[in-house]
């Protein structure tokens, strides 16, 4: 799997055409976002697939993780583990928690608090509390 | 800033601390300048790459703060022997428990494990060194100036009072005023800065640095636990780095995370706390049970039973160990759906755990076992975790947990898995490898004493909390009431408390009694042992490990040699120029400089922030610049050393 | 330590010493907790978004203009670097330098406009202190920003050694990690962009 130095004699097309779609998935994603009459969860799936989409982009195009020196190809399959555990990580830790604190009881602490505490924001939280 | 606010007054226990802090320090000067020590200790220790000397101090720092912490467990047993006693007041007592854990978990637990790794993990998969040797002398002195950072909080500035956990709102600005909770934040900001660098470097040393013919599946059980353990560390650490700076924002610069103001949110530090914190118990024990496995399999006389399991056992573990995390707050009420979805995760992970049992267990199983101290302390490990091990698994279940929840049972739990696991682990591994270090073996008959005093103590001390739990005697409170009936469990609890203080001194005696007295061992095998770091023709292995190489031909390989009668002899045609590191005192300055930045955020002193951070940087950029590709040791150098005839 | 050097003519220069490819092996897996690090900065401002005190919603503020310029100019860097790394595996060291100032004057570029932004909220009344939802939003990209900063810093070191030493195994391995942290930071921004500004947007408007 030795990426020989031959590939990277020519024009670089890999690095081009990474480029040129990473430029069309984001203006995609704004025009998915700000243009469209979708509801709000389709938005959101679909934005945050193409931002997936782009993350893989950059990995493969540019950051070439599936590159390894010459000697073996553990090296390889750890820094593509790596990513993927690192993956699984993130989706636990981004989900896990927004899951946790806004599930149950916890979903009702805000609303709660005007209650228990002076502040002056509890007019705003029937606005943007819930979603 | 007054000077009576910059220094803590007023207890006479603190006064006496002072004064033994600076006789010590005296008394350490005076030896350095008296016996001309001082280019020693800068050469041989202070600038040192080396893996064995790096992991030998880690594992001294790891003692001294098990002192230091053990001292705190004895102040707060003392207070609690009784009913309404008024030996320490309350905030005394929670600067106490609150230093109590965070020393023990973060700086005792986590380096004296790093330590044993340090010393024998490289030795096991037959390398010279680890892959990024200057790094790992990163990783220990921002450890270590963490730790000193830490700990000068009881007589500079106040110590943290809000519990290790430290949870929000509790150690807000309002409730926690002072450099007191800046210090824990601070402190373990550094030192963890230091672990996840050893997470990185032993994982990529454990990958690419194995001698040829091991191949991952030949690797000792210990190398294993350690690689997986990396794996936890890289992928959990960020995590509190995260969340120790969120709350350092909140404290220092105004945030509102975790704050009651602004809408902050205090349960998201609980959240993220143990979203680091339950991976972290994992780290703390897997090691551990890479130790067991090395020891119970080398005084059986047996290879390990049920290798395999063993390792996708551990492997399924790294993976579990970051899904449930929420059980540690089951009751922040966040519904059935929740609490259900954690507890019955929280089970699971207990099944690959109870595999490991077993794979013990067999391993003893018809075999010709030695008791001998390390293998004592592995039984008795067996015995007493399977207790914790259980309670775990009751307080596993989420609507039961609302009773147990806060209370002596959790506290009786943790330490029975902590204490039973990693704390025996420590003792074991300690014991094991001592001649791989110094060169010598403590003493087996006072470390049978030891064993016995402390594990008898241990058990008096904690058996009867569980009880006082049940009874409803909740954690964290500095005194109780007559009327409450938990005095005489709990005077039964700081008997045994103290039996387990008097066998650490039996302990440390032991190490003086057999640096004194020990016969010195001969070979580089004391123990005839299965894996390659016995394998070295001295008690102690010269600093570039391995004069040649190894050729791994299977599992236990070394063991396996023996037994064929094919152990190999160097010869000088063997012999090669060796490539090694060169030293650094680097790692040293950085630290240095981290101390004077964490201390200026501790006190909010920017300026003096900058000037620590600006060092930082500065060390780093240096470093970048420095292009030292090692050095060559000479075949003549190795010939004299491995002392081969000509 | 082996140190075994291998001389196939095929290997790109970063990939021939052994300190060489430990090094980006090292770097990749520090990489991963980069983005546990980044996730757990996400978590809390996905927790926190809602809880907006009495400051302004996040969304009321963001403005497209702004946002597109900055993104365009890290996605060009991003590619400019890319382009870097190819010159050096041609080994042109005149096209790796020019690659790269190209790629700091964007990176430059980009604190400009993310400064200029921070400024304008602050202006607007939105600072860290303003409300739970605010400090995440600061702390989150302004952890990604300091992370563009201290890349600038780190680039330019590179590039003096590579200039003063030529293309070796160890500059060229430099070089790589540094293109690879490079890469990644634009990686977290495409998150950034679709989850803080993106949602930030939907959510006020929608």
């Amino acid at each position: 799997m030795a990426k020989t130095t031959a590939e990277h004699h020519g024009f670089p097309w890999k690095h081009l055409i990474g480029f040129v779609l990473s430029i069309v998935l984001t203006l995609f994603a704004l025009w998915v976002a700000l243009y469209t009459d979708l509801s709000v969860t389709w938005i959101l799936i679909i934005i945050f697939g193409f931002a997936i989409l782009q993350a893989a982009l950059q990995l493969l195009m540019f950051m070439h993780v599936t590159e390894n020196s010459t000697s073996s190809n553990l090296t390889s399959r750890v820094q593509i583990g790596n990513i993927l555990f690192a993956a699984f990580v993130a989706i636990v830790i981004v989900i896990g928690s927004v899951w946790v604190l806004t599930a149950g009881h916890a979903k009702h602490d805000k609303h709660d608090e005007p209650k228990t505490e002076n502040h002056g924001g509890s007019h705003d939280s029937e606005e943007h509390g819930s979603h | 800033m007054k000077w009576d606010e910059f220094f803590v007054t007023g207890d006479p226990l603190i006064y006496g601390a002072d004064v033994s802090i600076l006789l010590t320090m005296v008394g350490i000067l005076f030896y350095l300048t008296k016996y001309n020590k001082w280019k020693w200790l800068w050469d041989e220790w202070l600038t040192t790459v080396d893996h064995k000397k790096l992991g030998i101090m880690y594992i001294v720092s790891a003692v001294l703060m098990l002192f230091r912490g053990g001292v705190d467990a004895l102040l707060m047993r003392t207070q609690l022997a009784v009913p309404d006693a008024k030996f320490l007041d309350s905030q005394h007592y929670n600067e106490i428990f609150t230093t109590h854990g965070t020393i023990m978990i973060i700086f005792m637990a986590m380096p004296f494990l790093i330590g044993l790794i340090n010393v024998v993990v490289p030795l096991q998969i037959g390398a010279r060194d680890v892959a990024y040797p200057y790094l790992n002398a990163v990783s220990f002195w921002t450890f270590f100036i963490g730790a000193m950072l830490f700990n000068i909080s009881f007589v500079i500035g106040g110590s943290p009072a809000a519990g290790w956990t430290s949870y929000m709102p509790l150690a807000s600005n309002e409730l926690s005023p002072g450099p007191g909770q800046n210090y824990y934040l601070l402190g373990l900001q550094i030192a963890g800065i230091g672990t996840l660098l050893t997470g990185i470097n032993f994982l990529v040393t454990i990958l690419k640095m194995r001698a040829p013919g091991m191949t991952l599946f030949r690797m000792p059980m210990f190398t294993w636990s350690s690689l997986v353990t990396m794996v936890i560390i890289i992928f959990a650490f960020p995590i509190l780095t995260v969340a120790l700076a969120l709350m350092t924002f909140d404290r220092l610069f105004g945030s509102h995370f975790f704050t009651l103001q602004g809408e902050g949110m205090d349960m998201l530090w609980a959240n993220l706390f143990w979203l680091w914190g339950h991976p972290e118990v994992y780290i703390v024990i897997l090691p551990a049970f890479g130790m067991f496995s090395e020891i119970i399999s080398t005084f059986s006389r047996k290879t390990l039973f049920g290798y395999k399991a063993m390792i996708w056992s551990m492997l399924l573990i790294a993976g579990y160990s970051f899904l449930v995390w929420v059980h540690h707050f089951f009751t922040m009420g966040s519904g059935a759906a929740v609490n259900s979805v954690f507890s019955i995760t929280t089970m699971a992970i207990g099944i690959p755990t109870g595999v490991k049992i077993f794979n013990w267990l067999f391993t003893m199983y018809r075999g010709k076992i030695q008791f001998t101290t390390p293998m004592l302390w592995s039984i008795g490990f067996i015995v007493n975790f399977v207790i914790g091990g259980v309670t775990g698994v009751m307080l596993a279940m989420a609507a039961a947990d609302y009773q147990y929840h806060n209370t002596y049972f959790l506290v009786s739990h943790f330490h029975y898995v902590l204490i039973a696991g990693t704390v025996f682990a420590c003792f074991a591994g300690l014991i094991y490898w001592y001649p791989k270090m110094f060169g010598y073996k403590l003493n087996e008959r006072i470390g049978k004493w030891v064993f016995w005093i402390f594990t008898i103590g241990f058990n008096v001390c904690f058996m009867p909390q569980y009880f006082l739990g049940l009874d409803g005697m909740p954690r964290r409170v500095y005194t109780y009431s007559e009327e409450s009936g938990w005095g005489p469990l709990n005077m039964v609890s700081t008997i045994g408390g103290f039996m387990m203080g008097i066998a650490f001194l039996v302990l440390v005696y032991n190490m003086y009694y057999s640096f004194r007295y020990a016969k010195r061992e001969t070979t580089g095998d004391a123990w005839d042992g299965r894996t390659l770091e016995w394998s070295t023709p001295s008690a102690m292995p010269p600093f570039y490990n391995f004069a040649k190489i190894p050729e791994v031909t299977g599992l236990d390989h070394f063991w396996r040699q023996k037994q064929a009668g094919k152990v190999e002899k160097l010869t000088a045609k063997d012999i090669k120029p060796i490539h090694m590191p060169s030293n650094s005192g680097v790692p040293f300055i950085m630290a240095s400089f981290f101390f004077v930045a964490g201390f200026g955020m501790v006190f909010d002193w920017m300026w003096m922030a900058i000037i620590g951070l600006i060092g930082v940087f500065g060390t780093l950029f240096y470093r970048s610049f420095e292009y030292d590709d090692g050095y060559y040791v000479s075949v003549e150098e190795v010939i004299e050393t491995e002392k081969i005839s000509k | 330590m082996a140190h075994a050097e291998t001389h196939d003519p095929n290997t790109p220069l970063e990939y021939r010493s052994e300190i060489g490819r430990l090094n980006i092996l090292g770097f990749w897996i520090f990489l991963g907790a980069e983005i546990a690090l980044f996730a757990t900065l996400f978590a809390t401002y996905m927790v926190l978004t809602p809880r907006i005190a009495d400051g302004p919603a996040l969304g009321e503020l963001f403005e497209v203009k702004s946002l597109l310029i900055q993104t365009f100019l890290l996605l060009t860097s991003s590619f400019t670097c890319g382009l870097a790394v190819h010159e050096m595996r041609r080994h042109n060291v005149k096209g790796l330098i020019t690659w790269m100032v190209v790629t700091l004057g964007l990176g430059l570029g980009f604190l400009y406009f993310e400064i200029q932004e921070f400024l304008h909220f602050i202006h607007e009344g939105a600072n860290i202190g303003t409300s739970a939802a605010w400090s995440g939003f600061f702390v989150l990209v302004g952890t990604h920003g300091a992370h563009v900063t201290f890349g600038i810093f780190w680039v330019t070191m590179v590039l003096i050694q590579v200039a003063k030493r030529g293309l070796t195994p160890a500059t060229s391995a430099k070089v790589f990690i540094t293109s690879l942290y490079w890469h990644f930071l634009d990686v977290v921004w495409i998150f950034i962009f679709t989850a803080v500004y993106l949602m930030g947007m939907v959510m006020h408007h929608g």
